[in-house]
């Protein structure tokens, strides 16, 4: 059996439309495996999951040399094998397994979010692998609005539009969300970067970006400059949470907000270390900003 | 005595329940404690080695574009766990094509994750009712008040719209927008490959692109590989 070339989107520049549409059939073993999941899934909401036999069967068929998922306690240590056809298997289970324990047991509670979102949180976290505020905070589906970025930093309000800022935009005045979080982490690469960074060093992007946090980096030399690199860029990843949330008040609606006191803006630390979590809240009305780049904080606290 | 133990009991088990109920009216800081001290006991704490390895050093092999939207979090519908994923979200779940002075945000993502972490997958999962996707298709059209940040961010998805609306315009916009949603995710793969460390991944197969895309609305999910491949020559 001729195996056709794989769906591409590109379209080969010399086949007629014959063969054109011949070779836009899915013949790979996942495309294939999309359109018949598309089909079934449609109909599982209204009869029940576990009535599917042809779900069950592709189910279990688990390919040899997957780490399977371990239970709920226990973490998988490997995800994906070389070829797409192990890795598309992979995807369909874990969603599978998230539509029928969580999906369907409270299908109420998804229904509603379905019809529209109401989180309380605007998240502002690393894109770090281990610091998913969804994993080490336990924020469910519809809590918490999450951006993501490299060192977790927010640019201020006068470097103009980014895709920071257009998610504060939307997170503050669309869906009016009543916290506003900042959370930093250990061994962050980007601080790292941040604080290795020479003057005059080739541009790459990771440095054209965590320059944002140069503040944060002056501070930490002056502040820290008598301690070892490592502690150096310790200090500067708690240092670079501060310096975002003064840069979350360049933000006219923000400020305007945080002044009548309907957004709270958080910074947290989680150290992945010894997993400690450090979490302080911005004190506006005792800070006075017109002064000194200084805030004051409350309600500091530090859990282990 | 019996009786005053089951009472206790019976009290405890009540009050247990009453927390757990109040899990979301309760103080929004308490709620981040609360998260984190089940997280450290349920997987942190039962699992130190695994954590100990990913504190040296983190070797994820997907990069994971999605939305900001709180619905659509892949940790929880795709369950990555601590260490498997690096992961960006934004509006809409777009990837910008290469511009160093515009979107270094985006792009030190793609460089940190392809040229130092060299994840093999790039995953980009678009979603139902995406909001982003729904201002992209009805502004300026609506007559609304103009978003600085957000309508400039959404202009990177300019070339979806006109697609759509080129090919589906004769459509319902509820449909159009849901064609949108899965066409921007295309763009965006698309778009990874102007970045030359994603070019270089996928000419020497190191590196595959697939697109997503999450329904909440009927609860499925759907996945597909963007190939950029040569096919055998046709011997004239």
């Amino acid at each position: 059996m001729a195996i056709l070339a794989p769906t591409s989107l590109s379209k080969h520049p010399l086949s007629s439309s014959s063969t054109l549409s011949q070779l836009t059939t899915p013949t790979i073993f996942g495309s294939k495996l999309k359109l018949r999941e598309t089909e079934q899934t449609r109909f599982s909401l209204s009869t029940s999951f576990k009535s599917n036999p042809g779900f069950r069967l592709m189910a279990s068929k688990e390919p040899v040399g997957m780490t399977t998922k371990l239970g709920s306690d226990k973490i998988e240590t490997e995800v994906g094998v070389e070829n797409g056809c192990g890795l598309f298997d992979e995807m369909k289970h874990r969603f599978l397994s998230f539509k029928k324990q969580k999906f369907m047991e409270n299908l109420e509670h998804y229904q509603n979010l379905s019809n529209g979102q109401a989180p309380k949180f605007m998240v502002i976290a690393c894109a770090d692998s281990r610091v998913c505020p969804s994993n080490i905070l336990g924020f469910q589906p519809g809590e918490a609005f999450i951006v993501r970025n490299v060192a977790n930093m927010v640019p201020p309000c006068e470097s103009g539009p980014s895709e920071t800022n257009a998610a504060l935009e939307f997170a503050v005045n669309s869906l009016q969300v009543e916290n506003i979080l900042v959370i930093g982490h250990s061994r962050c690469g980007g601080i790292r970067a941040l604080m290795s960074m020479e003057a005059e060093a080739d541009s790459s992007f990771i440095q054209n970006w965590v320059v944002v946090g140069k503040n944060a980096r002056l501070n930490t030399k002056s502040a820290a400059h008598n301690l070892s690199f490592e502690h150096q860029c310790r200090h500067c990843e708690k240092e670079s949470v501060n310096c975002s949330l003064l840069n979350l008040l360049t933000y006219p609606w923000i400020e305007e907000k945080v002044k009548k006191g309907t957004l709270s803006l958080h910074g947290g630390y989680y150290d992945f270390i010894d997993c400690t979590l450090e979490k302080w809240t911005l004190d506006y009305e005792r800070s006075n900003l017109k002064e000194s780049d200084k805030f004051a904080v409350r309600n500091q606290s530090f859990w282990c | 005595m019996a009786k005053h133990s089951k009472d206790l009991i019976g009290g405890l088990k009540k009050l247990l329940r009453e927390k757990d109920q109040d899990d979301s009216q309760s103080d929004p800081v308490e709620r981040i404690i609360k998260g984190f001290l089940r997280f450290k006991t349920y997987k942190f704490d039962k699992n130190p080695e695994y954590f100990q390895q990913l504190a040296k050093a983190q070797h994820p092999k997907f990069l994971v574009f999605a939305c900001s939207d709180s619905r659509v979090c892949p940790s929880h519908v795709l369950d990555f766990q601590p260490g498997e994923a690096f992961m960006v979200r934004n509006i809409a779940n777009l990837v910008p094509a290469f511009n160093q002075s515009r979107y270094s945000d985006v792009g030190a993502t793609i460089e940190y994750a392809v040229s130092h972490l060299e994840v093999q997958n790039i995953l980009v999962i678009g979603h139902s009712r995406c909001g982003g996707i729904d201002r992209l298709m009805t502004y300026p059209e609506d007559g609304s008040a103009p978003f600085d940040f957000v309508d400039d961010w959404m202009r990177i998805a300019l070339p979806a719209k006109a697609k759509v609306k080129a090919k589906y315009g004769h459509l319902p916009i509820e449909e159009q927008k849901a064609i949108c949603e899965r066409e921007c995710v295309n763009l965006s793969l698309v778009n990874l490959l102007s970045y030359p460390y994603v070019r270089k991944g996928v000419a020497k197969k190191t590196i595959a692109l697939r697109g997503g895309y999450y329904n909440f609305v009927t609860g499925s999910f759907e996945v597909w590989q963007f190939n950029a491949e040569i096919t055998p020559p046709i011997v004239i």
